[in-house]
């Protein structure tokens, strides 16, 4: 799937229609990704904040879900950095009110759990990506530009996670009913490989290196399997995430 | 009910009640009815649930038994009024306790409202001081007419139903008169249980954060100035904390000689390198299965791996991934470290490389080792198995 990023050039226009032109990633007037920052530990926002500097253009910042809904709502940021764990509903209420009325502003989900069922179910609600609160600053500027530019981005876990949902030998699901979509219930051989490195460390760079294609390449194979973690009907999916807690 | 029969509701219930007029069957008939035939929706009726509640039968003969013994003590004593008395109250109680039992939550919740629904018994959720005072009089007035019939109709022996009429109505009158009361006893009874157990909960989480996550912090801030020693502490005590919040187990639980699948081996490999090495080692395991001698080997080789990683590449981090599938058992070891050129490298690592292929090569394993001086080092170990995955 090529994500459907047409980045708006043309100025007024649509820009106008859409507040100050919310999709690619060089939107903000001096071309940094406006960014916008949801988590109810007020310690962590002010270090990412820090950790972020000048790389991004931070446009504001909530510590509660109804807030961030309204803020987002009249900010419209490229990107919004959203905690997993917050009281009432947690990230995934605000991924969820927002993708009704702004499907054009992006989430990164960020979190101190690794458990599957909070990972599978923020990128379900919405999210394009999923990144560990211990990740450096430089890489989680990179992974915001990668969400901005619509592109998805896995962490080795996430990858590991999808690998296993999808697991490729008929006999590990022996008890799940036939899919109704086939395309969106099995991840590709190809699309296998990529999610393998990314397990493995690699970043998309090297991954595309490692496998003789473009970063390009490499991108729409991660974007596609996003989709098909997003879109699936496979209720095996909820429900593996919800076993895998319990092992 | 009658849906179950297939007769209109109505034709059912005047039936009932015209029997009920009649002899007074109608009405035992309707509550037996009642208790056999399933609701409609629900698969079994609540008759059903009662017999096939284990507990509960066991209840009952136990309060049956030590109800025939009062009986026959008094009977013993001459006191037959006592006895007659006793009887239906009793078996009212008995059958109302199993009902209660026996009903589930919907049912409940019905049961409820009919009782919430009398006037007289009502009083508990108006709560007006009038309605108290109506409740004991009109309560203690039954219970005395009842008492009376009884005594009455001791004398004319014989006139069982009379009898049963009068207990009924004595049984009645206490129920309006107490029932408010049992009912708030009740309540508050499992009230106060739950509430114990929350109590004790907590206090078995404040002493487990107190045992790991408080020590932990207190030794971060002794070693506040050792960057390396810091993130080891955290690592350590992120990795007891999420075992003990995702997968149940307390901090400082772990039995090594319980590890018995790859996912347990390989989190065990990740806790003891990042303790005795102070860099991170990012695990990811795609599937789990039990271990075999091979795995095991094929484990120790990537532990030998890892800690190799951690001690030469000079990368803070090593990634290890796992992954379990239905022929065989792959482990990629990687560090983005300072890496080597394979074919000029001194004896001593050429030596460890050739440890960790012999390990794996003597159960039938590979091993590959791949690394490009400035980009870092990645060793692939693969192990081919039969075993099913889990």
């Amino acid at each position: 799937m090529s994500p459907d990023v047409s980045p708006d050039e043309s100025p007024g226009g649509s820009g106008a229609r859409r507040g100050d032109g919310s999709s690619g990633a060089a939107s903000a007037a001096d071309g940094r990704v406006r960014v916008f920052l949801v988590d109810d530990h007020h310690l962590f926002l002010s270090g990412v904040r820090a950790e972020l500097g000048d790389s991004v253009d931070v446009i504001g910042d909530a510590d509660e879900v109804a807030a961030a809904i309204e803020l987002i709502g009249e900010r419209l940021p490229d990107v919004v950095l959203v905690d997993v764990h917050m009281p009432d509903g947690g990230g995934r209420a605000v991924i969820e009110a927002i993708g009704r009325t702004h499907p054009e502003v992006r989430f990164l989900a960020l979190s101190v759990s690794d458990a599957a069922e909070d990972v599978i179910g923020v990128i379900r609600a919405g999210a394009r990506g999923y990144v560990t609160k211990t990740i450096s600053g430089p890489e989680l500027t990179g992974a915001i530009r990668r969400v901005a530019d619509g592109d998805a981005v896995f962490s080795p876990r996430l990858a590991g996670f999808v690998l296993d949902a999808f697991a490729a030998d008929p006999e590990r699901r022996g008890d799940m009913v036939p899919s109704f979509d086939p395309e969106l219930d099995q991840i590709t051989p190809r699309e296998r490989e990529v999610l393998r490195l990314i397990a493995r460390g690699y970043a998309y760079k090297e991954v595309a290196r490692e496998l003789s294609i473009s970063i390009k390449t490499v991108e729409s194979h991660v974007s596609a399997v996003l989709r098909k973690l997003q879109l699936s009907s496979r209720h095996q999916l909820t429900r593996w995430a919800t076993e895998r807690r319990l092992l | 009910m009658s849906a179950r029969i297939g007769v209109d509701v109505n034709v059912v219930r005047i039936l009932f009640v015209v029997l009920a007029i009649g002899g007074g069957a109608g009405l035992t008939l309707y509550v037996l009815a009642w208790l056999v035939f399933p609701r409609e929706g629900a698969t079994t009726s609540i008759g059903r649930r009662v017999l096939g509640d284990r507990r509960t039968v066991g209840l009952a003969l136990a309060f049956g038994s030590a109800l025939v013994v009062v009986l026959l003590v008094l009977a013993a004593l001459g006191l037959g009024f006592a006895g007659n008395l006793l009887w239906p109250v009793s078996m009212a109680v008995c059958g109302l306790v199993l009902v209660w039992r026996g009903a589930d939550e919907e049912e409940r919740a019905f049961l409820h409202e009919l009782v919430g629904q009398a006037p007289l018994l009502g009083s508990t959720t108006h709560g007006t001081r009038r309605a108290t005072v109506l409740r004991v009089a009109v309560g203690t007035f039954l219970a005395c007419a009842g008492l009376g019939g009884l005594v009455a109709s001791r004398n004319p022996a014989g006139n069982i139903v009379a009898m049963v009429i009068a207990a009924n109505v004595v049984i009645v009158g206490f129920l309006v008169v107490f029932g408010p009361w049992w009912l708030r006893l009740a309540r508050d009874l499992s009230l106060e249980r739950r509430e114990r157990v929350r109590t004790e909960e907590r206090a078995a989480m404040a002493a487990t954060v107190h045992d790991s996550v408080l020590q932990t912090l207190a030794l971060i801030q002794r070693a506040a100035g050792d960057q390396g020693e810091v993130t080891r502490l955290a690592r350590a005590q992120e990795r007891e904390l999420r075992a003990w919040l995702f997968e149940g187990r307390p901090p400082g639980s772990f039995d090594e000689s319980a590890v018995a699948t790859v996912t347990q081996a390989v989190s065990v490999i990740e806790r003891d390198v990042e303790a005795d090495h102070r860099v991170a080692v990012d695990t990811v395991t795609v599937g789990d299965c039990p271990l075999t001698d091979g795995l095991r080997a094929l484990l120790s080789a990537a532990r030998e791996a890892t800690v190799n990683a951690a001690k030469w590449s000079g990368a803070s981090t090593v990634s290890l991934f796992v992954e379990v599938e239905s022929t065989r058992v792959s482990v990629f070891v990687r560090d983005r470290g300072k890496g080597f050129d394979p074919d000029a490298v001194d004896r001593d690592r050429q030596g460890i490389a050739e440890s960790i292929r012999a390990r794996v090569a003597r159960h039938g394993g590979s091993a590959v080792v791949r690394s490009v001086p400035g980009q870092g080092t990645e060793v692939e170990l693969v192990m081919p198995t039969t075993q099913d995955r889990m």
